[in-house]
Order: C-alpha cells, then structure tokens, then sequence
C-alpha cells in the first residue's frame, strides 16, 4: 500500500499523463480537420464518392473521385480479415487444447515474432516471393490478391493471441461441466468454449481489422496501386493509405486537402470500429 | 428407464481400495465404499481431505487432470469404470454431475438442453422438448422459464442457474448423481430452494453429495461418509447411517468433528 503522503503526487504524474494523451489525439484530429478544410469547404466531403475521377491536381477541373480507392481498401481490409479470422480461430484453439505445453510456447513465440517483424518487411516479402506466385496465375500479380495475403499474415498475430487469451480465460468449471455431460472433446470444444468466448473472437476481429484498415507500407508494395475499381482478385488496387503515401511528397493545396480528407476517412472507420468494440464490452459487462 | 425402479437393494457404485495420486501426492487412498442404489451419501469432512477428488473419479472427470493417477476398483452396476476400454461418454451419461459454480453454457436455455440430448443420439424435436419440460418440473424451473427458454441461460439468477445445471443432467436420466457442494455458492433462499428438490428426487436416484454444511447432510442424506486427512493424504475415517454416525459414531475424530469442535 502507498502511503497516503504520496498519493497526491502519484495521480497528479497518472492524472497528466492520461490528460497529455488525451490532448495528443485531440490535437491530431483537429489537425487533420484543420488539413482537411480547404477541400471541405470549397467542394465538400461527399465528392469523395461522387466525383468520376481522381485528378485533385488538376489546375482547370480538378477532381476527387476517391471510390476505386475506398473500394480498394474495403475489399483488401475485409478480405485480409475473412483469411486470417479462421486461420487464427484454428490456430488457438490448437494451442489452447491440442498442443503439448513445449509446442504451445514455441508457437506462441514465432506469433510473438510475427507480430513484431516491420511492415515494410512483409511488404518487401510479397513483392518479391508472393506477387511473382500470383504472376504465374495471372497477371500482372501485384494486386488486390497480394494485399488480401500479406494483410491477412499481418494481422494474424493479433487474432491468435486476442483469441488465445480469450479461450484461456474461459472458467475450468465451464470445461469440466461439458465433460460431466459427457460431451465429447471436439464438441466441448466448438460448442461450448468457442461460443462462450464469441465476444472477445469479436473484439479480435474488429482490431484487426482497424490494423488493415490503417495499414499502408506493405500493401503499398503488393497492390499494384492503379486507380481502378477492382473487378477481380487479380486486379491491381490502390488503398487510400497508400494513395496518402505515394502523393502526399508533391501534393500541394487542394490536392494535399483532399488527401487530408481521405485521412478523416481513415479516421472515421477506425473511429467506428473502435466504437464497435466499445459495444461489444459493454455487454459482457452487464 | 428409471435404476431405482426395481428397487434391488444392492449397491449402484461401488469403490474397492481406491487411491488417487496428483503427481507425487495422495489426494486420498484405499476408499473402499458401497453407495446404495436410490439413496443420498453424503460426503462429509474438512476441505483438502479429497472429498471432491473422490467424486470426480467416480465419472472419470479426473482424467482430464493431466498430473492426476487413479488406482483400485471402481463398479456402476456390472461396469468396470476404471477400465481402458470403458466409454467415458456412455460413462459420463449415466452418472450425472452438479458443480459448485452454476455453469450454464453462454447460450439459450433451450440449447442448454439440447447440445447434450443431441451428443447422446436424442435427434428428434419433440422428445427434446418433452425431456427438458420434464427436467425442468423436476427442478421446479419450468414455471419461471417456459416464456424464455430462447433467452440466453445466463441471464438468470444463481439458483436458477445452478436449478438448470441441476435439470440438464437429469434430462440425460442419469442413474447416479454426484453433487459437489452444489448450494455452497448460493444466497440461503436459493439453497434451501436446490435442497428442496434433491429431497424430491430422494429414491429416484442414486445422490452422491460432498456438503460442508453438516446440518444439510443430516437433513436430507439417508448415509453420511466422513473423510478425514493427515500427513498421507485423504482417508475414510467412519461411513454409516445418518442418525448411527452423528449420534453415535464410533471414533472419537467422528464424534468431534459432527459436533463441530474441529474441521
């Protein structure tokens, strides 16, 4: 226990922290708005999807048709997250009822790993190993395919040790109960542990999926990053991340604004996700 | 359908020199114990002698302790128990188990019913419905749940809970019941509620309850075990009829502990 002398100094130093915190998010989205106003203002957020084309640099007309692009990242983000989703579900429940306690730590640690190689890495991975896979398929094998993948291998770490915690914090009793049924291994498991554990599954895959979402470098790398509505997994795609990426160097008045723009959007579904999670623990609360 | 039926006066479980080791230690050893066909046992005895231990081995729970070593002999009926090529599952559904926690599943208090009836080839619709009606009269659940047996289970109380862990085992018509401190968790109301219903069961089937609570085990046990531990682990010290062990029991540990003066 603290003594009591030092309480005022301990939640003064806790107290500025989580307000300094606080006051950083507050700071950055309000620049991103403040980024953002120019092409609010003159022509209006909703010409993000309205719009034909992307030409925001353009001196006579320009334009801000971010559609491919919002598509783009949908589609790579939901595929990413479609992929992974069952592979980690398998994965921890191999780990958590299945694997002997030495193969239980060795996967744990290559996940850990995982989790901690740098995107750009994986990015460099896909271009050079994955895209020319994809290349004997079909070309021209950076693509919407190659995003799919390497977001799904990125994002898998947090889906196993999300759910892996999940399921190791279900009660012994609720186990041992199934088993007093005499229900079988397997279905002690998928029927009784998984369900029980489905809102945290859920927390899991919306991390994840923000993850995707605000993922840039190595989709960069692997998506070929044409401005086009994708009509295949084949197809070449640019994200919004890395549309920000690729012309925010030599972007300059509206064509900058809009980009911020785009940013507010990014922002915005995280922000959705975040509240989605927020939802989901407030019911396993009550 | 019902083992108490026939009314046969020998025994349904029998244990011969049972000895339960985790890892290197003895929970208990040598239990040699007869439990009578429709009648309550009552397991009494101060926590850590293997009261709970003794129970879990009788369904073979314990072999999902992976430290954990059973020894002796255990029968249910003409059943080797501790036998390798015994089913555990068809094991597991004739002897049925009520925990200290109530631990309904994180779904309907329909498929509560239904996840366990199915695991045990009971396909169709209607019995299912009819066995969980009739399990949950049994219990006197069925009044307060007929209207949300779609809501999930865990939005009822403790007792009710620990009521629907009670009517989901006996859905599967088990012939033994093993109850660990099955009210222990529970507000008095809701315990005396749980209590109500084992006597209502008393002579349909075979009850084996681990109870702290000696005023509970005198009231609705017809036989009391009295385990005791000391530096070698767990042991039977004395089993009897109810009213034999707590008016006269034969040793003095007995004697003592049934008037509360240690334990």
């Amino acid at each position: 226990m603290t003594p009591r002398s030092d309480r005022p100094v301990a939640l003064f130093v806790l107290r500025s922290c989580a307000l300094g915190t606080i006051t950083i998010l507050v700071l950055i989205v309000a620049f991103v708005v403040g980024e953002s106003v120019d092409v609010l203002r003159n022509a209006g957020l909703s010409r993000l999807w309205t719009d034909p084309t992307w030409h925001p640099a353009s001196k006579t007309n320009p334009t801000f048709g971010a559609v491919p692009m919002i598509v783009g990242t949908l589609f790579a983000t939901a595929g990413a997250v479609v992929v992974a989703l069952p592979l980690g579900l398998l994965c921890a429940v191999f780990v958590n009822y299945h694997a002997t306690h030495t193969l239980r730590r060795l996967v744990n640690g290559v996940i850990e790993l995982l989790a901690g190689i740098p995107s750009v890495v994986y990015g460099l991975w896909g271009l050079t190993t994955l895209v020319p896979i994809i290349a004997m398929i079909r070309g021209p094998g950076t693509s919407l395919l190659a995003g799919i993948l390497v977001l799904a291998l990125m994002i898998l770490p947090t889906i196993v040790l999300l759910i892996d915690q999940a399921l190791r914090e279900q009660p012994a009793e609720l186990a041992l109960s199934a088993a007093a049924l005499g229900l079988s291994k397997s279905r002690i498991i998928w029927s009784v542990l998984v369900p029980s554990a489905w809102r945290s599954i859920g927390t899991a895959s919306l991390l994840a999926t923000a993850r995707a979402l605000g993922e840039t470098m190595a989709v960069l790398l692997v998506c070929g990053n044409a401005i086009k509505t994708p009509t295949s997994l084949f197809d070449s795609v640019r994200t919004l991340t890395a549309n920000i990426a690729l012309e925010m160097a030599y972007a300059m008045d509206t064509h900058r604004s809009a980009l911020f723009a785009s940013g507010l959007l990014l922002l915005g579904l995280v922000g959705l996700l975040i509240a989605g999670i927020e939802l989901l623990e407030r019911r396993v609360r009550t | 359908m019902n083992s108490c039926a026939d009314d046969c006066p020998c025994a349904a479980m029998t244990t011969e020199k049972l000895t339960l080791h985790y890892g290197a230690t003895a929970a208990f050893r040598d239990v040699s114990l007869e439990i009578p066909r429709c009648e309550i046992t009552a397991l009494i005895g101060p926590s850590g002698c293997g009261k709970t231990s003794f129970l879990s081995s009788l369904n073979r729970l314990t072999d999902l302790v992976p430290s954990c070593r059973v020894t002796g002999r255990i029968t249910l009926g003409d059943l080797e128990v501790l036998a390798p090529d015994t089913n555990v599952v068809a094991l597991r559904r004739r002897i049925g188990m009520i925990f200290q926690k109530p631990n309904p599943f994180a779904f309907s208090i329909a498929k509560n019913f239904a996840l366990p009836l199915r695991e045990h080839g009971v396909r169709e619709h209607a019995e299912i419905e009819q066995r969980t009606e009739a399990a949950l009269r049994d219990v006197g659940l069925w009044d307060e749940v007929r209207d949300r047996l779609r809501r999930s289970a865990r939005t009822l109380s403790g007792g009710q809970q620990q009521r629907l862990c009670l009517a989901r085992a006996l859905a599967l018509e088990p012939e033994v019941l093993l109850l660990d401190e099955p009210c222990s968790a529970l507000d008095p109301i809701s315990s005396a509620k749980v209590e109500d219903h084992l006597q209502s069961l008393k002579g349909r089937f075979t009850v084996v309850i681990v109870t702290h609570n000696l005023a509970q085990a005198r009231r609705i046990a017809d036989r009391v075990v009295f385990f005791w531990a000391d530096e070698s682990g767990g042991r039977v010290v004395e089993s009897g009829p109810v009213d034999a062990l707590f008016e006269d029991a034969i040793d003095p540990l007995t004697q003592a502990y049934v008037r509360g003066q240690h334990g």
